[in-house]
């Protein structure tokens, strides 16, 4: 197993670029492969077989992929706010790979092991926000601008959420430590003690990753692309870059965090092997997840997010941090923390499918609607 | 409290290059942050002088007009076009070829249908799936065409006074099969898009139009039944041997994006319905053409206007005839054209996002409506 704690070779500089580069590299490998597993799980579900031609069933499809990004013409408009276009991408990527220096994959396999790493993630990670902004704003384009601003609005949203879930798991391990909280799942994960949270979890990561349902700020069909559609070659290839490690990170994180991790279900001290085993089938169970959801749900509108998350998510998610407190102040039995979270997720579920569908079927005065939102965009 | 700052709305050229503009459409769309404040729809990118090419075609040429004028209901329009030219001639059409017209312009309607959904879907945002799910069972009607025909899509089937050649053998029972796994195909559909909240929500109370608006308008086809008007040209002008069967009109309730899907997913069950009243009263053998069909078609002079049910509404040729082999005037009524005046009003005041779907309810063609 690498050396992960202490400094490779005793010299600190040396170390920090090595450990650098083996996050680039390790995650451009990662990424060149999701994006392939992507192609093929909902070609899966859409009944085709995806890739099949580049290497063997497809597999180089993604190194194919890349090097023609890497040779195509890099394009700015002329148009465009230069610095801020140009460095765009770098400001959605480079907080991404931040992220990936403190999730911890087994016991002593991780870039930095920080005590106070889900810290560390939550507030590095809502970095790139500023870059999906840059990236609107600097192309001098409408649909570019209509979907950084979207982006902007809907990140900074789920992000509360977000927060309030991975808080009420560290409420419950009492760290923000992730190995910490990780080693306390030996004999249950927390995703039996805190259901709703994992849900949320996943939820709110979507809309922080743009992916479907909540791929309102690319929206293909509507905005072509959002924030990234002036962009070719290999500064587009950086927003696809970070697209798809934060998906990695967020589900690795997702694995440790309500899954058990490395350790869940083999006791509190499993060999390496079989945590590296773990890890990864825990995280390719998230990734596969999200596909799915992708490859089957429609997307939201901009208003409906909105509403989503503050009148669904953040009340819920507060409501659970409530209950844990009180179950961990006053000492009651862990079981009460599995019963608000599961009457939370069921309550909110059926709550808002029941919402969906009444709305659904009572009538509306359309006209009424439009000319109150037309008198409100007015600022009358 | 909205705070006091001046804001500007910006226009967003939507198309006519754009992904979901189901072609060469274009929609100047003025827009205040998210909403929609004004839309100007520019038509004419796809005009190819498909009326005035008419009128130098003799009638069996124009047919094959037809099928380029609507690409995804190909029988419909030739039918419309073969029905006017009979009207004017006072030709009878055998009755077994009238069956198999029957036949194949509901299974072009399922077909544009399925068209629709995957479309649909798109523009609502799934990923694809409904978007391969409906070109999957489309594929299966142009297959059973294919055979037919002898053309994948642009079919020319159909002539006046009847069918160009004989069905293929085993006709009947193809035409089951595939009745079957269309079945199979709209479950399909049903099940991946009708009861999902988010597109309920998307789609519910989206570009509503009252069915006095409508009427107005001058809209069909699924779009003016969704308001709750019950007009289907097969039940209230029946036209060939409609009058014959058993089938439902659809219609929806409020108006809006999600009743003019569901009407449109009913309307594919009612013509597997058709369908298989069809087959099942066809009868077994006999002429497809008139005895004493000229070679060359010269109609009397006269001016004739027939209207049939397409996938999109009512799809209408007007001919003007002053004797000879060639149309003097034909002139397209198309439904699209006429749906898309509505956009306006379905869009003004919704989200920038809605606009999308609404224009993917219309059910868009544009070789249609710029013929």
């Amino acid at each position: 197993m690498m050396p992960v704690l202490g400094y490779w070779f005793g010299i600190a500089w040396l170390d920090a670029i090595l450990r650098l580069a083996v996050i680039a590299g390790v995650m451009t490998v990662v990424v060149i492969f999701l994006t392939y597993a992507e192609r093929k799980v909902i070609a899966r579900v859409q009944q085709r077989l995806g890739p099949t031609r580049t290497g063997p069933a497809g597999l180089l499809q993604g190194v194919a992929d890349a090097l023609k990004l890497v040779l195509k013409e890099d394009l700015r408009p002329t148009t465009a706010d230069r610095w801020v276009f140009e460095l765009a991408p770098f400001m959605v990527f480079v907080p991404v790979f931040l992220t990936f220096v403190a999730v911890p994959f087994t016991r002593d396999l991780g870039v930095r092991f920080l005590s106070l790493g889900l810290f560390y993630i939550v507030a590095v990670s809502s970095l790139n926000i500023v870059g999906f902004i840059m990236a609107g704003w600097g192309s001098d384009n409408k649909y570019a601008l209509l979907g950084g601003v979207r982006a902007a609005a809907q990140m900074i949203s789920y992000e509360v959420p977000l927060v309030l879930t991975v808080l009420g798991v560290a409420m419950v391990a009492s760290s923000l430590d992730i190995r910490v909280i990780t080693e306390r799942q030996d004999v249950v994960p927390y995703i039996v003690w805190q259901p709703l949270a994992f849900v949320v979890f996943i939820i709110a990561g979507l809309a922080e990753m743009n992916r479907t349902p909540f791929d309102i700020p690319v929206a293909e069909s509507e905005v072509v692309g959002g924030p990234t559609v002036e962009y070719s070659g290999i500064r587009w290839s950086f927003f696809q870059l970070a697209e798809y490690s934060s998906l990695f990170v967020l589900s690795a994180l997702g694995a440790d965090l309500f899954l058990g991790g490395y350790i869940w279900p083999f006791g509190s001290n499993p060999p390496g092997w079989l945590q590296l085993i773990l890890i990864l089938v825990k995280t390719s169970f998230m990734i596969l997840m999200i596909f799915w959801v992708r490859a089957t749900f429609p997307r939201l509108r901009i208003d409906q997010l909105m509403s989503y998350c503050w009148k669904v998510l953040i009340p819920v998610t507060v409501a659970q941090l409530f209950f844990n407190g009180l179950v961990l102040v006053y000492r009651w039995p862990d079981i009460l923390l599995l019963v608000f979270s599961g009457a939370l997720l069921v309550g909110a579920t059926a709550a808002t499918a029941v919402a969906v569908r009444r709305a659904a079927r009572r009538p509306r005065d359309a006209q009424a609607v439009r000319d109150r939102r037309l008198q409100y965009a007015r600022g009358a | 409290m909205v705070a006091d700052f001046d804001t500007i709305d910006i226009n967003i050229n939507v198309g006519p290059q754009h992904p979901s503009t189901h072609g060469v459409f274009r929609m100047v769309l003025t827009v205040d942050g998210e909403l929609v404040r004004d839309l100007d729809a520019v038509v004419g990118y796809l005009h190819r002088g498909a009326e005035k090419l008419l009128e130098n075609q003799d009638y069996r040429q124009g047919i094959g007009i037809q099928d380029r004028t609507e690409y995804l209901a190909q029988f419909p329009a030739e039918q419309s076009y073969v029905m006017a030219a009979e009207k004017l001639g006072g030709f009878v059409v055998p009755e077994r070829a009238e069956y198999v017209r029957v036949i194949c312009v509901e299974l072009n309607r399922i077909a544009s249908h399925f068209m629709f959904m995957g479309a649909y879907g798109t523009d609502v945002g799934v990923f694809g799936t409904s978007f391969i799910y409906g070109f999957r069972e489309r594929e299966r009607v142009y297959r059973f065409f294919e055979e037919l025909t002898g053309e994948r899509m642009m079919y020319s089937y159909f002539r006046v006074g009847g069918l160009a050649w004989e069905v293929m053998d085993g006709f009947e029972e193809k035409a089951r099969a595939l009745l079957q796994e269309l079945k199979r195909g709209i479950n399909d559909i049903n099940g991946l898009l009708t009861r999902n909240e988010i597109f309920i929500a998307r789609t519910r109370h989206v570009g509503e139009i009252s069915a006095e608006r409508a009427i107005e308008y001058g809209l069909s086809g699924p779009v003016l039944r969704s308001t709750g008007v019950r007009w289907d040209v097969r039940k209230d002008e029946p036209y060939s041997v409609y009058d014959r069967f058993d089938f439902d009109v659809p219609v929806g309730e409020f108006g809006d994006c999600y009743d003019r899907y569901m009407v449109r997913l009913e309307e594919m069950r009612q013509a597997v319905r058709i369908v298989e009243q069809a087959l099942d009263q066809m009868p077994k053998s006999g002429p497809i053409m008139p005895e004493k069909m000229p070679r060359m078609l010269r109609l009397p002079a006269g001016e004739v206007y027939v209207p049939v049910e397409s996938a999109r509404g009512e799809y209408g040729v007007y001919l003007v005839s002053r004797g000879g082999n060639h149309p003097w005037r034909c002139r397209v009524k198309s439904p699209c054209f006429t749906n898309l005046q509505a956009l306006r009003e379905m869009t003004v005041g919704e989200y920038v996002a809605d606009s999308v779907v609404i224009l993917g309810s219309i059910d868009l063609v544009l070789s249609e409506v710029d013929r």
